[in-house]
């Protein structure tokens, strides 16, 4: 109860203070839209909303599953071979470095025309990079003894990988994904903002800006804030089913 | 090779170190008779772990030869059971899934029931029966261990090499676990092998008590100490028994001058 009722308290508490701020100052819509200019705003284009909603959604899951992909298996190399970390990890630091804005440009040309893909594919690149870091560690910090222990009944490689590496990192990866899950979203909206003609949630902030209608940019964002607490939460119910041991009790 | 022992023969193993070879192991001969328990002391770092890894097939020597019961060990075997200091319990799972956990490696034809039956029967017998359904962080330091005595001996190993397992516990707690392991032995005969920096411990446990010399380790002494099946605490404390710790005692000053 305490868990629902305190944190909707905290998002009225912070409507009324946004609206009250708007009324003092008496402050134009074009400067900053007050909470109850944005229901009409949404419901104006409520058809779009949830059309470009779903568009901003899949396309920010997609990403994600791909970097989740990625990310698992450079983990794994990069935890299992030391050689390889070596190899790697300067590279994955350099790229993970570029802001991603300059990058949407640049796959956007390459894959011209093709909305969703350059979309996913940003949302990715911004989004594996916390999930290779964080399997890589979680496998290469593996204590000998565990290995050993399994090791020394015979077990192969890939047993000791399913019983005990795959598992023993799985904090360590949710922990990741909880920080992709945002990025990713981040990405989705670069690349939705910036091509044009595009779809997406991202692209509806856009048309909200061509046509100066600010209540609609501001309801956009409130949009996007909601998805996003949307993904982290399915995030956190998986990690609860999966990792769930991992939480302490005290 | 004799069939009724752990033989180690003419051993020597070097680690290749940042800052060049380490010679570890050196011309080291031992035998373990089948159903002894022997504890192997030593200045600390002297190579009692290398051992453990070279009996378990862990680790194989640069040369020189280990036989368990007749059979010279190139790899692992699911015939040897591991308990160390660290208890290295799997906290996404139950204390019974953890002591289950060699039978899923080993390819045992026990059904699931048949399993957890063994598995209750051995926490049963170190004290842990109401904990079966318990996480490892629920647990306290000595009965992880326990768990873990536990689940070295769920597949009925021939060997049991334990590395320094009561190392980190309380004296209270350790006394605890002595008698634990007497019953266990009793219990489910085993060939076992103990790495301790306790010297108390190693007269109290088993019945034969190997000091190791300093790096690269060869057999320093070798003491045998009777009645392996008829051991109480107090023992611990007759004539008997301190004389024999300061004759261990001395040897150990030895091994440390001698490099």
């Amino acid at each position: 109860m305490q868990k629902i009722a305190v944190p909707l308290l905290a998002i009225v508490v912070f409507l009324i203070f946004w609206e009250a701020l708007v009324w003092i100052n008496d402050w134009p819509n074009y400067k900053m839209a007050s909470p109850s200019d944005l229901w009409p705003a949404f419901w104006k284009f409520r058809y779009l909303f949830f059309d470009y909603g779903w568009d901003t959604l899949w396309r920010t899951v997609v990403g994600l599953m791909l970097a989740v992909v990625v990310g698992v298996a450079l983990g794994m190399i990069m935890g299992f071979s030391k050689t390889m970390r070596d190899a790697l990890y300067p590279l994955l630091v350099g790229f993970n470095a570029i802001p991603k804005a300059t990058v949407v440009p640049i796959i956007a040309l390459i894959f011209v025309g093709q909305h969703d893909l350059n979309t996913v594919l940003i949302a990715f690149m911004i989004s594996f990079f916390p999930i290779a870091v964080s399997v890589s560690i979680g496998l290469s910090t593996l204590e000998p003894e565990y290995r050993d222990i399994l090791r020394a009944l015979g077990a192969s490689k890939m047993m000791i990988f399913w019983k005990i590496a795959l598992p023993k990192t799985l904090p360590e990866f949710f922990g990741a994904l909880k920080v992709s899950v945002t990025l990713a979203f981040i990405g989705t909206n670069l690349m939705e903002i910036v091509s044009p003609h595009g779809r997406g949630l991202g692209a509806l902030f856009d048309s909200g800006k061509t046509n100066a209608d600010y209540p609609l940019m501001f309801a956009v964002l409130i949009a996007l804030a909601v998805l996003g607490i949307v993904l982290y939460y399915v995030v956190v119910v998986l990690e609860k089913i999966f990792a769930g041991w991992a939480e302490r009790y005290d | 090779m004799h069939k009724d022992s752990i033989e180690i023969k003419d051993v020597f193993h070097v680690y290749e170190t940042q800052t060049g070879p380490l010679p570890v192991l050196k011309n080291l001969s031992l035998t373990f008779p089948k159903n002894s328990f022997t504890a192997v002391v030593g200045p600390s770092g002297c190579g009692k772990s290398t051992l453990t890894r070279l009996i378990s097939g862990l680790l194989i020597p640069d040369s020189g030869s280990v036989s368990i019961f007749g059979e010279k060990i190139e790899k692992p075997r699911a015939s040897v059971g591991m308990a160390f200091q660290n208890p290295v319990l799997l906290e996404w799972r139950t204390i019974l899934q953890n002591v289950i956990l060699p039978l899923e490696i080993v390819g045992s034809t026990l059904s699931t029931n048949q399993r957890k039956e063994r598995a209750r029967h051995l926490l049963k017998l170190v004290g842990l029966e109401e904990f079966e359904d318990k996480r490892p962080s629920e647990l306290s330091g000595g009965m992880r261990q326990r768990a873990s005595l536990c689940r070295a001996l769920m597949h009925k190993p021939e060997v049991l090499i334990l590395d320094e397992p009561f190392g980190a516990l309380d004296a209270f707690t350790r006394e605890d676990l002595w008698q634990v392991m007497h019953m266990l032995r009793k219990e489910e005969p085993f060939t076992g092998v103990l790495i301790t920096h306790d010297l108390r411990e190693s007269v109290f446990l088993t019945d034969q008590v190997v000091v190791l010399s300093g790096r690269p380790a060869a057999t320093q002494y070798i003491l045998d100490i009777p009645n392996l099946n008829e051991r109480s605490l107090d023992d611990l404390y007759t004539p008997q028994t301190i004389e024999m710790l300061n004759n261990l005692r001395l040897q150990i000053k030895i091994a440390q001058q001698r490099d």
